[in-house]
């Protein structure tokens, strides 16, 4: 059925790739907000734009009700549920089409069939389709998933049955875990999707996650789009996600490509598919592979396919819900046109730590700076896709995933190189980010030889994380160019500036920099800390970056301040990598140094309380878990980090707080 | 404009000659001024130790980053403190400036602490009470970084006692103008010291090292028996908590220089300054255009010999905004050369000298000056002049009235005034030229200046001729010995003094400049008048007083 609007029953960078493309088709754009959003990009993007309620997401983005109200107020005559969210809620699916608005997606039932892992399962092995053994009974009682467990033997993984996107999921290494891990998994299963049923499944170690893009018409044609591979992941959710998978760039792989498109072309016949779907396998080193999921919905990583294929996938989806048949029909054409278009990658830049663990990250984007090259040119082959700009906040209460990058090249090499670089020149500060650690991915040698498996990230380890050449070297550097960044846009350097040595003291990543800076003529400066002396001369500034000539070449240092009166504070990113800073030149001494000693538990990210394990007077220990945080839909157990008595317990459970935030104090 | 068509070869002998001599006397005053630098940087670990910032690092701190600042008087009471020239220490004990903090341009006043416990050495109440006048007379507010021992007893001398009164009379007199005078007693601000922060407007004092008080325990103790400790006669904490002579307690001296900061921040000075008039910002901004000619040539133009001509449009190409220079009466006097240009985008009349000053240039140059009074545009004097013309002709010509007219019209000029001593600087025409007794606003050194009533070698000649006259008159006959040695006496004695060195430690500039910087600062000074001339002060009657 033709359609002249579309809502967007979603947020973020994915609301605006729906836009795009139904703006292009000529369709009306409605977005829908929630209180934290009012100020988002999506909301001015969109032709106009609803509220349809609070903060948190079921009182929004998960609000049926108020998504379907919003729907008739602003006329809508389609809704697109992007990914995420109510994407794959039938019950949701089901009240679009009861409205009388055309649903972008696939039929309720089917969606239902695939929506609950255990029912899905079920079914697709009675297709015929390899599938993990495991456990999907309908008895979720403790004792038979206890029992269940023992036979399929450890490892073995929990997945809430209603879910995905890793939540609810836990991986159990032996017997002794598993009932706290069945606890947890529970627990978040509950919160996420409103329903605690799990599966189990044999772990399969070590993996590849390999999934197939398929899609069907209302005409009875269903179609494969090849493979991607996800198989870096870290908290089983994806990071990087590729195609083609490099386990199937030889001819046995394109035979198993076809074997296994193949195969999802008759699941999706199975369940009378239609729209947009993806069938996630696993696929082990010996080639074999087993039916996970299907994932009813656009995938957050399309943009790969379409960077090989050439489709607009949100196009597809749109117009088959138009009824239209599917815009290309000829498998054979559809696995020519992937197999020849090189090879292409995409990265989640997300806000969150993978020094702690990837502990997700909210506040204020302070920079957000997408390189030129990117922005100036159709031929970067550099896409990406984000809902951010600087000033933006970045509220707790949705996923982590700020931006996707996509680098396409003629092969695997060149999409990685492009990409990493890419990853170099965006800035992104304000919070810790994972986009060094993706760079870092990128350039690992492993993954080079196309080797990654899901249990990349937790090999690799520390291997992964951003390191430092050398601290004062980088002191040394950011201090100078703070000065510099520091002195008047309109004169920056004056020709009788003050040749006094400055005696600088900036603290990088909480370590403190004595720098003895000496302005030279002709914009130079020297630059001295502990022995290492280097000098720099001042060779471009721009509001927000500061370039120096050294030695060797010229270092661009990219600047953004939450404080920008004395002292300072704020981030600097340089060759990539994010430092928070602090001007303690100007700051007492004592002041300077104080802080590393306080007996306090702050808040390591925005977020609500969910339990408190100790109170006051109890003694702990270090990493005696003191209280249980839920941000980004992820449940965070807070530790101590030295031994103590807890002095006094600041909040209650269901607390709202924020970053920083004093929460426990105890004595040491 | 006429592109103007240099003469000069870079190539030449002379040229490289001048350069090499002028850069070794460039050398030779920075070698002063870096020696007084490193005697203070000297004292860094004890500095360190005690937790505190050398004085040069206060000003460092305080000063905005890349912002320009000037030194003045750098070399103040050279040889004055010793008359061994390889022992002394110029500078009298203090450093002043100008320079902007948070955005203000201001006067800047610091104790050189790490010399002689930063007590005032010779010149240094000149070099002070300069500072202070030049605050007062370009609407700068004054920024004072203490820690001082006050007077140099051992070389006391009643006249600098009684004179140095002026200090405390000046600071009563900017508060009163309408200019906020700020003080941070970084460390001793004692006894007559003590009024350097009570007669500021706001203070900030430095927990456990500020002290200020009229008696110490020692004096106290001789004077009355009273017995009390220095933090309790004087301490930060007393004087922020107590005696509420401090308004502003820091932590420590990093903490001060942001109190300071963060005071100029908050009065939110430029507020009330009248917006330039917009051609002016035009001029200002990015159509400013730099000399076509190299500014590094301006090593080589000077000769040695003073006799030697120049022509100082070479000077003026390397100067002004795209060496553009409007030559007035050109054909007329054209031993004195006038005209119009601009600098760093702020108009300016140049007069400066191809040769002697005679009639013509006299009449000239007054014509030009009071022009330029009509107009409101500042005059730069780029002195190189032997004086005025002497002779018959000239005598008869009307050069004593003529010159006359010219001293008055640079008296009473009633615009900013400006010099550079360029070269030379000989008899009266030092004055004619707005030399420094005719108080121009700014008045630098390029280090081969040279000043003088006349050459020491005219000097001697002329006392040779008196004496010889006389004794012929006496029917004596000399020896030729004692004329030669009373000869050579007088040739010493003027040659001792009128060097660029000499004279900016007698404060008879205020500071030598290298020749290169020459249009930085005479922008830089030129921008000050002008923000003077937009400001309106708030005066009142007597300062601000502190309950």
């Amino acid at each position: 059925m033709k359609f002249n609007s579309l809502l967007i029953a979603n947020r973020g960078e994915i609301a605006l790739r729906v836009m795009r493309t139904a703006k292009r088709m000529g369709l009306a754009t409605i977005a829908v907000y929630s209180d934290a959003d009012a100020n988002a990009l999506h909301v001015r993007a969109a032709d106009r734009a609803v509220h349809i309620g609070g903060a948190l997401p079921r009182e929004s983005y998960l609000n049926i009700d108020a998504i379907i109200a919003a729907a008739r107020s602003s006329g809508a005559q389609a809704v697109h549920p992007g990914y995420g969210f109510l994407a794959e809620n039938a019950a949701f699916a089901q009240a679009v089409i009861d409205a009388g608005i055309v649903w972008v997606g696939p039929p309720p039932q089917a969606m239902q069939s695939m929506g609950n892992k255990a029912a899905a399962k079920r079914l697709m092995k009675a297709a015929g389709v390899p599938c993990i053994p495991g456990y999907d009974d309908v008895d979720q009682s403790e004792a038979a998933l206890t029992q269940a467990a023992a036979a399929i033997g450890y490892p073995l993984m929990i997945k809430a049955a209603a879910g995905g996107g890793g939540r609810g999921m836990r991986l159990v290494a032996a017997q002794a875990d598993f009932a706290a891990a069945l606890a947890t998994a529970r627990s978040e299963a509950q919160n996420a999707f409103g329903s605690a049923e799990v599966i189990l499944e044999k772990a399969v170690i070590e993996p590849r996650h390999v999934e197939i893009q398929v899609f069907a018409d209302t005409q009875g044609n269903v179609v494969h789009m090849g493979e991607r591979d996800c198989s870096v992941q870290r908290r089983h959710q994806k990071v990087i996600e590729e195609a083609p998978s490099p386990a199937l760039m030889s001819d046995a792989g394109a035979a198993l490509r076809r074997q296994m498109g193949v195969m999802a072309v008759n699941a999706a016949r199975a369940i009378g598919y239609v729209g947009a779907g993806t069938i996630e396998c696993l696929l082990d080193n010996d080639g074999a592979f087993y039916f996970m999921e299907m994932n009813t919905r656009l995938q957050v990583e399309h943009p790969v396919t379409e960077a090989l294929t050439g489709f607009d996938l949100v196009e597809w989806q749109l117009r088959v819900a138009m009824g239209e048949a599917l815009p290309v029909r000829d498998q054979s054409e559809i696995l020519r046109r992937f197999e020849s278009g090189g090879h292409a990658i995409e990265v989640r830049l997300c806000a969150e730590d993978p020094a702690q663990q990837f502990l997700p990250q909210s506040g204020r984007v302070l920079a957000w700076q997408v390189p030129a090259s990117i922005v100036a040119t159709a031929y970067s082959n550099v896409r990406i896709e984000a809902a951010l700009e600087s000033g933006l906040d970045v509220p707790p209460f949705y996923d982590s995933m700020l931006a996707k990058v996509i680098a396409h090249g003629r092969t695997r090499d060149e999409a990685c190189a492009r990409l990493a670089h890419a990853l170099d020149d965006i800035v992104l500060l304000g919070f810790a980010s994972n986009k060094a650690f993706l760079a870092a991915c990128l350039r690992n040698a492993r993954f080079a030889e196309g080797a990654a498996t899901t249990g990349f990230v937790a090999k690799e380890g520390a291997a992964l994380l951003p390191t430092v050449r050398s601290g004062t070297e980088a002191g040394l550097l950011i201090a100078t160019a703070l000065y510099a960044w520091r002195a008047p846009a309109d004169r920056p350097h004056s020709p009788l500036a003050g040749r006094y040595v400055l005696p600088l003291r900036i603290e990088i990543d909480e370590t403190i920099y004595a720098v003895c800076l000496k302005p030279l003529v002709d914009k130079g400066f020297q630059a001295t800390c502990a022995e290492e002396a280097h000098e720099y001369r001042l060779s471009g500034r721009s509001a927000t970056a500061i370039s120096l000539r050294t030695s060797t070449g010229i270092e661009t240092i990219h600047f953004a301040f939450s404080e920008s009166r004395d002292p300072l504070v704020g981030e600097a990113q340089w060759r990539g990598r994010r430092y928070v800073v602090r001007d303690l030149t100007l700051v007492a001494a004592q002041v300077a140094t104080a802080g590393a000693a306080e007996a306090v538990v702050k808040a390591p990210m925005a977020g609500r309380v969910v339990a408190i394990h100790v109170k006051q007077g109890d003694a702990v220990v270090k990493g005696t878990p003191l209280l249980v945080l839920e941000a980004m839909k992820m449940e965070h157990t807070v530790a101590a980090r030295a031994a103590g008595t807890v002095a006094a317990v600041l909040l209650a459970p269901g607390a709202q707080i924020s970053l920083g935030q004093v929460l426990i104090r105890l004595d040491a | 404009m006429p592109v103007w068509e240099t003469s000069i070869n870079s190539a030449d002998a002379a040229f490289a000659a001048n350069r090499a001599r002028m850069l070794a006397q460039l050398d030779e005053a920075r070698a002063l001024e870096r020696r007084t630098a490193e005697k203070s940087t000297a004292a860094k670990p004890l500095f360190d130790k005690r937790g505190q910032l050398l004085p040069r690092e206060r000003i460092a701190l305080l000063l905005d980053p890349g912002a320009p600042f000037i030194e003045l008087s750098a070399l103040a009471g050279y040889t004055f403190d010793t008359p061994d020239p390889d022992k002394s220490i110029p500078g009298g004990g203090s450093i002043t400036g100008i320079g902007f903090v948070s955005g203000v341009r201001c006067v800047i006043l610091a104790s050189d602490s790490a010399i002689e416990a930063g007590s005032i050495r010779p010149m240094g109440q000149e070099k002070m009470i300069r500072a202070q006048m030049i605050a007062l007379e370009n609407k700068l507010p004054y920024v004072h970084l203490v820690q001082s021992a006050g007077a140099n007893l051992p070389q006391y001398k009643v006249e600098g006692f009684v004179r140095g009164g002026a200090i405390f009379r000046n600071l009563a007199r900017l508060s009163a103008a309408g200019l906020p005078v700020v003080n941070v007693v970084h460390g001793s601000s004692t006894a007559g010291g003590a009024y350097m922060p009570g007669l500021s407007d706001y203070v900030i004092m430095v927990r456990g090292n500020a002290r200020a008080f009229l008696a110490g325990p020692p004096l106290l103790k001789a004077a009355t028996g009273e017995i009390a400790t220095e933090e309790e006669l004087g301490g930060g904490e007393m004087h922020a908590s107590v005696s509420g002579l401090g308004e502003y307690l820091a932590e420590d001296d990093r903490d001060g220089v942001r109190l300071a900061r963060e005071v100029m921040a908050r009065l939110d000075w430029n507020r009330h300054l009248q917006p330039a008039a917009l051609a002016s910002v035009l001029a200002r901004g990015a159509n400013v255009k730099p000399p076509r000619l190299p500014a590094a040539q301006l090593l080589g133009v000077m000769p040695d010999d003073p006799k030697k001509p120049v022509d100082m449009h070479e000077v003026i190409a390397r100067i002004v905004d795209d060496s553009d220079f409007l030559d007035f009466k050109a054909l007329y006097g054209p031993a004195t050369v006038c005209g119009h240009a601009a600098i760093e985008g702020y108009p300016a009349g140049i007069i400066t000298n191809n040769g002697p000053l005679d009639p013509d240039g006299a009449n000239k140059a007054t014509h030009f000056i009071q022009a330029c009074c009509q107009s409101g545009t500042p005059i730069i004097y780029l002195q190189n002049t032997t004086g005025y013309i002497v002779g018959k002709a000239y005598e008869q010509g009307g050069m004593i009235k003529h010159g006359s007219k010219m001293i008055q019209a640079v008296t009473n000029a009633t615009v900013p005034q400006f010099t550079i001593m360029c070269g030379a600087s000989f008899g009266a025409g030092n004055y004619g030229m707005c030399g420094r007794a005719y108080e121009p606003r700014f008045l630098f050194s390029w280090p081969n200046a040279r000043t003088a009533v006349m050459g020491g070698e005219q000097a001697a000649m002329v006392m040779r001729i008196v004496a010889e006259g006389g004794a012929q008159r006496r029917g004596e006959t000399l020896d030729q010995a004692v004329l030669a040695a009373q000869e050579k006496k007088i040739i010493d004695n003027f040659e001792r003094q009128q060097s660029a060195i000499a004279t900016s430690a007698r404060m008879l500039d205020d500071g030598i400049i290298d020749p290169r910087d020459t249009r930085a600062v005479l922008g830089f000074v030129l921008a000050t008048v002008d923000e003077a001339a937009r400001r309106t002060l708030r005066p009142m009657q007597f300062g601000v007083a502190r309950p």
